[in-house]
């Protein structure tokens, strides 16, 4: 790690446990989960910053490799091994060990596909899909690679409403937790709140490390140049479709760890995930935070989607996310986060400041 | 399939295909002279339908689809002056990110306006049960309707673009917006009729739909893509390739019910849309080279 | 053997002959320029050689192995790099992160080793950036390192441009109107920078319009004209030439 990653990784673990601290003194634990849950957004966030920001692909579907995350795991893990002890697809999981059992909600055992075997799985599947999808799309550029990726989304949360396998508009409830190593779990118990604050935010600030690494590295400046001008990373040497393609899985796969551990927090998932309306606010964030930053996205990802999700927007949550896509594009493409925008902000206080000691005085 | 059933088909594929085809010249027109893809063009279908709807409560049909048309074309030249002079020089991604913005603002607007219940237009002439046959198929006279505006809406652009001086100067933007600039056409206004004009068409679509389809805050979206994939199919910027890709597609969705879930007729349609911009994304009717000169 | 041969090259853009059966070859270590009016296929014949368009028909070898028909990004790594008319520099990239990309052909890191930065990673990282340290510092922009290169005034920005081609290593650099748009001085110090890096035996190609500065540094030249070649020797000879005469004055003078 460089100087220039350390400080902000310093102060961001700082915030996130000086968080837990006062929220728990509070008794106010119930806000974590919020916060757990804007954390898992951010983390797709962050993958389509670098696939959008920094290597200039737009991507009007990422909700879809979210719901595929979400929707993998949900399917292999809520079936009934034990009901299907004869298949011998089921006999090969027992034997192999990839087997485990949990209480449900009802306090009966069930003996289900381990969570770990279907991250695996959803991570494989999701990456395979977007390497089969992005050949094609990823040769496609502005409108058309808007439309395309929009059209693959829509494609997709018509599959999971349509198809009873995903439960359809109900969705699919009741997973398991995800027993991690060390007495850790992924799940809903009131009890599992602030450890699952922690291992939410153990993964975002790991994948604003390895994001951030990439970005000022070899294969980063190459995305960049892509964006820069794709005709002269060509006559550099860079292959440049290949690198949209590796991007775009890269994001794709953030996205769908994502899903996965926050379908396995929330015990359940939705056709809801997989609409184009969030695949646009998660666009939406990343122009916020600035497009081509990291850290822009992280901070707006989670203030965003936290105050979304607190319902703080109320019934006008849509309507905010359309405002700032509106407003950011207009006025401050840069986004929000820029020094810019902060020296106004402290001229103001020190203005505010030496007005009140000026009103003192007199 | 006997032979009525098909023509049942080949009719209602028509209908929902001429509506596309409107949409599709809706995108046209804006990306002719702005090279945008306006997203939120599905929007002005709704917003032509509800307010049309909500005019008629308290004037004749007629009265209520003319003030929907003008109110809608009003909302066009607005989103231009507000919104689209602003955007300097744009990249496409920002152009996309607004017009997606502006498309959801339309929406919640219209939601918390007329909220979440479905409404329509009565029908044109007779009523829900009434139904013309033509050789054998049962069809409603509000699908004649909806022929009939097509084709006028058609005609009509044709018109205009070929022999009046506005829509010459539209063309002239078109073909070159700098040599157009330094003829003396103002650039600027040709964009902001642009706008009126596909706003109007696309009001004067919501409403005919609106007694088959029904209206409602978030139909905008379907349309918007299908009327995109139309574009596209047609050859983007080319308005009768529009209206053949409608037919087109319009047959494909009707055909693709009779064998497939209804649940995925919108998915089929889209991956139609997959499959053209995967294999030629210059459309049908147009040149391959042309598509690949226009910088996108 | 020639070090690059160009045989009967040809592409057409709808009923336009932009390059119609060109032919000729350099000398490694040689400086060959390319001249011709305007619309004579000058830059659409660099886009064949480097890849950024597939030519319609014909051959191009390098050091005697066909190049022709490959994507660029291969043909870069076959040790040919070049600069652009319209200068194509990265923006939101700094100077020296501009050089760093022409190192990339130089160097290996995938996704997984720059997320981990791994140990031999970081020291490719600092190879890299050493290297490209050097390149400016040669063409006498080290200061510039840090600055964002897009924001540079014109003349650096060429510049920029070159130190990036020159940073893959290059055998053999095509230089698109090297001198266009840039004042006297700057043009003497494009001049100098091309017998600078002939001195580190590079072959040079270079496209330009500014007849001094392609008379005093080029061994031989190629004149096009509507897509063909219509003459080529040595510089002198050239200027003698009654047809690229014909050709640059017009018709009726000749």
């Amino acid at each position: 790690m460089r100087p220039s990653v350390y400080i902000p990784v310093a102060v961001l673990t700082a915030c996130i446990i000086a968080f837990q601290i006062i929220v728990s003194a509070l008794n106010r634990e119930f806000y974590l989960t919020q916060l757990t849950m804007s954390a898992y957004y951010s983390l797709v966030i962050l993958g389509l910053t670098v696939l959008m920001g920094y290597a200039g692909q737009i991507s009007l579907g990422h909700a879809a490799f979210f719901a595929m995350g979400g929707y993998t795991t949900a399917v292999l893990t809520t079936y009934n091994l034990a009901g299907a002890a004869g298949n011998p697809l089921v006999k090969l999981v027992v034997g192999l060990g990839l087997d485990t059992v949990s209480t449900n909600a009802y306090g009966a055992q069930t003996q289900h596909l381990s969570p770990w075997v279907s991250l695996v799985v959803a991570v494989c599947l999701t990456a395979a899909v977007a390497f089969l999808i992005g050949i094609p799309i990823l040769k496609l550029k502005g409108h058309y690679l808007a439309m395309a990726t929009l059209g693959f989304g829509i494609i997709v949360y018509r599959i999971v409403l349509g198809t009873r396998m995903f439960g359809e508009a109900d969705g699919i409830s009741d997973l398991p937790a995800f027993r991690l190593a060390g007495g850790l779990a992924v799940g809903g118990d009131p009890g599992l709140r602030v450890q699952n604050y922690y291992i939410a935010a153990f993964l975002l600030v790991a994948g604003v490390i390895l994001l951030t690494n990439l970005i000022d590295s070899r294969p980063g400046r190459a995305l960049r140049s892509i964006h820069g001008s794709e005709e002269a990373a060509n006559a550099m040497g860079v292959n440049t479709a290949r690198y949209k393609l590796s991007v775009f899985v890269l994001s794709a796969v953030f996205a769908c760890i994502a899903g996965v551990f926050l379908t396995h927090f929330n015990g359940g998932i939705g056709p809801s995930e997989a609409e184009v309306m969030k695949s646009v606010s998660y666009v939406a964030i990343v122009a916020v935070g600035g497009m081509a930053n990291l850290w822009g996205a992280l901070v707006m990802g989670v203030v965003l989607n936290y105050l979304s999700l607190r319902g703080y927007f109320g019934s006008y949550d849509e309507f905010v996310f359309g405002c700032i896509l509106i407003v950011i594009m207009l006025f401050m493409p840069e986004g929000l986060l820029i020094k810019e925008n902060f020296r106004i902000l402290a001229d103001t206080a020190v203005r505010i400041v030496n007005k009140c000691r000026a009103g003192k005085q007199e | 399939m006997p032979f009525e059933q098909l023509l049942q088909y080949i009719f209602s594929g028509i209908t929902s295909g001429s509506i596309y085809a409107i949409v599709a010249i809706g995108f046209n027109i804006i990306y002719n002279t702005t090279g945008i893809i306006n997203f939120a063009q599905g929007e002005f279908l709704m917003l032509g339908g509800m307010t049309a709807i909500s005019l008629h409560s308290f004037m004749p049909l007629p009265l209520a689809i003319l003030a929907a048309v003008i109110i809608t074309s009003a909302v066009g030249a607005l989103i231009d002056f507000i919104f689209i002079r602003r955007l300097k020089s744009p990249s496409v991604l920002n152009m996309v990110i607004v017009t997606i913005g502006l498309s959801i603002m339309i929406r919640e607007i219209a939601l918390h306006v007329w909220d979440e219940k479905v409404r329509s237009l009565p029908y044109f002439t007779g009523s829900e049960v009434t139904s013309i046959n033509i050789m054998g198929a049962y069809i409603s006279p509000q699908v004649l309707w909806v022929l009939g505006v097509s084709g006028v809406i058609v005609a009509f652009l044709g018109v205009f673009f070929r022999f009046t001086l506005t829509g010459r100067s539209m063309r002239a933007c078109a073909s070159n917006i700098t040599a157009a600039r330094l003829c003396g056409i103002n650039t600027k206004n040709m964009v902001t009729i642009s706008f009126m004009l596909s706003a109007a068409i696309g009001a004067l679509a919501g409403c005919v739909i609106s007694p088959i389809t029904q209206t409602q805050y978030d139909c905008g979206t379907s349309l918007a893509i299908k009327g995109f994939t139309v574009a596209i199919l047609g050859g983007l910027g080319n308005s009768t390739g529009a209206v053949i890709g409608g037919i087109i597609i319009g047959l494909l969705e009707a055909m693709s019910i009779s064998i497939m879930p209804l649940a995925y007729k919108d998915a089929i349609s889209i991956a139609i849309l997959l499959i053209i911009l995967f294999a030629r994304p210059s459309g049908l009717l147009g040149k391959r080279e042309a598509a690949g000169l226009k910088e996108f | 053997m020639n070090f690059l041969e160009v045989k009967g090259l040809s592409r057409s853009f709808g009923g336009l002959r932009a390059v119609q059966e060109v032919s000729f070859s350099v000398e490694k270590n040689a400086i060959k320029a390319i001249i011709g009016p305007n619309g004579a296929g000058k830059t659409t014949l660099f886009n064949l050689i480097s890849g950024a368009l597939p030519p319609a028909s014909g051959q191009v070898f390098i050091s005697g192995s066909p190049i022709h028909g490959l994507p660029p990004h291969r043909i870069a790594r076959r040790g040919i790099s070049r600069t652009f008319q319209n200068i194509k520099l990265f923006s939101r990239m700094s100077v020296l992160e501009n050089v760093m990309i022409g190192r990339h052909i130089r160097s290996r890191a995938g996704f997984l080793a720059a997320m981990l930065r791994l140990p031999r990673t970081k020291a490719e990282e600092r190879e890299i950036r050493e290297t490209s340290m050097d390149i400016l510092s040669l063409l006498g922009i080290g200061d510039l390192a840090d600055q964002e290169a897009t924001s540079l005034p014109f003349g650096k920005q060429r510049v920029v441009e070159f130190a990036r081609a020159l940073a893959t290593e290059p055998d053999l650099i095509l230089l698109d109107e090297p001198a266009a748009g840039l004042n006297i001085h700057e043009t003497a110090h494009i001049s100098e920078m091309i017998m600078k890096i002939r001195r580190r035996g590079i072959t040079v190609l270079v496209i330009e319009h500014d007849m001094s500065l392609v008379m005093n540094i080029s061994d031989e030249i190629v004149v096009l004209s509507s897509g063909k070649k219509i003459a080529e020797g040595a510089p002198a000879a050239i200027q003698k030439n009654g047809e690229v005469i014909r050709v640059y004055l017009g018709e009726g003078d000749a």
